[in-house]
């Protein structure tokens, strides 16, 4: 089972939900985020104060899935997320050790 | 607040009108529609404080400090209500005193449901000290704003209490309550010295000698919430169709020329300080539009009652651009930290103001069965302009020497800064146990 961690922008959460679901991954976490990368912040002025935020929201994706669909949840992920400009976001794929299923005490991939 | 403009056949403008006879004005009988209109600008007033001011100020600070800012607009509001009830109206309003009043009527004794005050002589005399009592809560309230985000709660409680008794008393008492201010003719209908610039110089002291925030020019210290800053600035700004209306202590064209003045100059203000900045800075904020508004508002406070709409619309305009340099470039150079603008939009407001009515005072808006209304440089009258200069000087001395003598007070009794963690960790928690969540 793989942990896959997308950083994606906030108004393409809805695409990679449906490019998800479209590849047979049923269930995600997600969280709101700020970070930077490449991307630059910007400039806020209240009246004579000026603060640059380096910061920009983005929205942080979790999908844990069984190791076959792993390829296909990144594919679906990039292909949804993409704009081709800067500050598109990226994906990280860790190692899962154990899932259980709460209600039903399921384990392994059957937990997912 | 001086005398209102009487008229035969009254508009009965009022919310609540219980008898059908109109009353002039001018035979001291308690008029209906003045009492009526006179209770609902007591509650725009107050609307002022809680919540207006309480939203202005607590959007504008950092979320961990948001409630431990309303907690200050409640606060002032109660200590300073309380006081007023006890002592505060007696010294203002009641005695003969060129600097003082008396005690005569302490806890409001001897004012019966038949009393009138000399100096609103249609209305009855409790609801004159109520009304009064809302510009002494507002005024106390104010000052917080210049120390947001580091003052301890006792401090400002006290010094709320010290404050008022101090420098607003006898100030109310020279302008107002038939002081030396007032017979040396200075106009201030509702409040540019008494108010604004009490408050702005008390800010700009309390930030001085407490001195800036932890980060101040180097962290991040942005607003937390400014829709909430615009709810407030919206309610000041209907409210003070009650502040400025109100000052006329009666209903008639008085009342509406000082709401029409006094909306224009909102206006003119939000349009030059935002049209500064877009020009200056690229985009026009919000918290430009609404303290452009504040600071015409607060200019024409002294004025609205005296000159015509234009002349509040010029106002307006002048306190926009001289309140955005004062709350940007002069604050920035000179390094201090009044972190909510009290000096620069209040302060600075205010006297301009009360100069400014010197220049455009209108005879025919004051004119009424009492006089023939007040003159201006405009009109003539040079020697306005002079009695308003000295106003503004004489408030700001004393207003200057009173603070000083209360923040020195309540640092030896209770100490005025919170400590570097508490503040760290943020006021609400630190000194009210109370969070606003993630």
């Amino acid at each position: 089972m793989k942990l896959i961690t997308a950083i994606v922008k906030p108004y393409k959460l809805d695409d990679v939900r449906a490019a998800l679901d479209r590849v047979g991954v049923r269930g995600m976490t997600v969280i709101e985020v700020r970070g930077y990368g490449r991307q630059k912040g910007h400039t806020e002025i209240y009246r004579g104060a000026e603060y640059e935020v380096s910061f920009t929201p983005k929205t942080r994706v979790e999908v844990v899935v069984a190791d076959s669909l792993v390829d296909a949840a990144l594919e679906a992920i990039r292909a949804a997320a993409l704009t081709g400009k800067i500050g598109d976001g990226k994906i990280f794929v860790t190692s899962i050790e154990s899932a259980i299923r709460i209600r039903t005490g399921e384990t392994g991939e059957d937990a997912l | 607040m001086l005398k209102p403009l009487s008229r035969a056949g009254l508009a009965a403008t009022a919310v609540v009108v219980m008898s059908a006879a109109p009353a002039m004005a001018a035979d001291g009988k308690i008029d209906l529609a003045d009492t009526a209109f006179m209770i609902t600008a007591t509650a725009l007033v107050l609307l002022m404080t809680l919540p207006g001011l309480a939203l202005f100020y607590c959007g504008m600070v950092r979320r961990k400090n948001v409630l431990a800012t309303m907690a200050q607009s409640v606060a002032a509001t109660a200590v300073a209500s309380l006081l007023w009830f006890a002592v505060g109206y007696s010294l203002a309003f009641c005695g003969d005193g060129a600097v003082l009043g008396g005690l005569g009527h302490a806890f409001l004794a001897g004012i019966g449901v038949d009393s009138v005050s000399p100096f609103a002589k249609t209305i009855p005399e409790m609801l004159f000290m109520v009304y009064q009592m809302t510009f002494a809560v507002i005024t106390c309230a104010l000052v917080g704003g210049a120390v947001a985000d580091r003052l301890k709660f006792s401090a400002f409680v006290l010094f709320c209490a010290l404050w008022l008794l101090l420098v607003y008393v006898p100030s109310a008492h020279w302008v107002w309550g038939g002081g030396f201010l007032a017979r040396l003719g200075l106009i201030d209908f509702a409040g540019g010295t008494v108010v604004h610039v009490n408050a702005g110089v008390a800010g700009l002291m309390a930030a001085l000698i407490v001195g800036v925030r932890q980060g101040y020019g180097r962290e991040n210290l942005a607003p937390s919430d400014l829709s909430l800053a615009v709810i407030g600035a919206g309610m000041l700004w209907v409210g003070w169709f009650g502040f400025n209306g109100g000052s006329a202590l009666g209903v008639g064209s008085r009342a509406v020329f000082a709401i029409v003045a006094t909306h224009l100059s909102a206006c003119a203000g939000a349009t030059v300080w935002s049209g500064l900045e877009w020009a200056k800075r690229g985009k026009p904020s919000v918290l430009g539009l609404i303290s452009g508004a504040v600071a015409g508002l607060g200019a024409i406070t002294p004025a609205s009652g005296y000159v015509l709409p234009w002349h509040g619309a010029l106002i307006g305009a002048l306190a926009g651009a001289i309140c955005y340099f004062a709350s940007t470039a002069l604050k920035t150079r000179i390094g201090y930290d009044d972190s909510l603008d009290v000096f620069g939009v209040h302060g600075v407001g205010g006297a301009l103001g009360t100069l400014l009515a010197g220049v455009f005072a209108t005879a025919a808006v004051s004119a009424s069965a009492a006089g023939p209304g007040v003159a201006g440089l405009l009109e003539g009258n040079a020697a306005q302009l002079g009695a308003q200069a000295i106003g503004v000087v004489v408030t700001v001395v004393w207003c200057v020497v009173g603070t000083w003598i209360a923040l020195r007070i309540v640092d030896a009794a209770v100490g005025l800064r919170v400590s570097p963690e508490q503040e760290r960790e943020g006021l609400d928690v630190a000194l009210h146990g109370e969070a606003m969540g993630l």
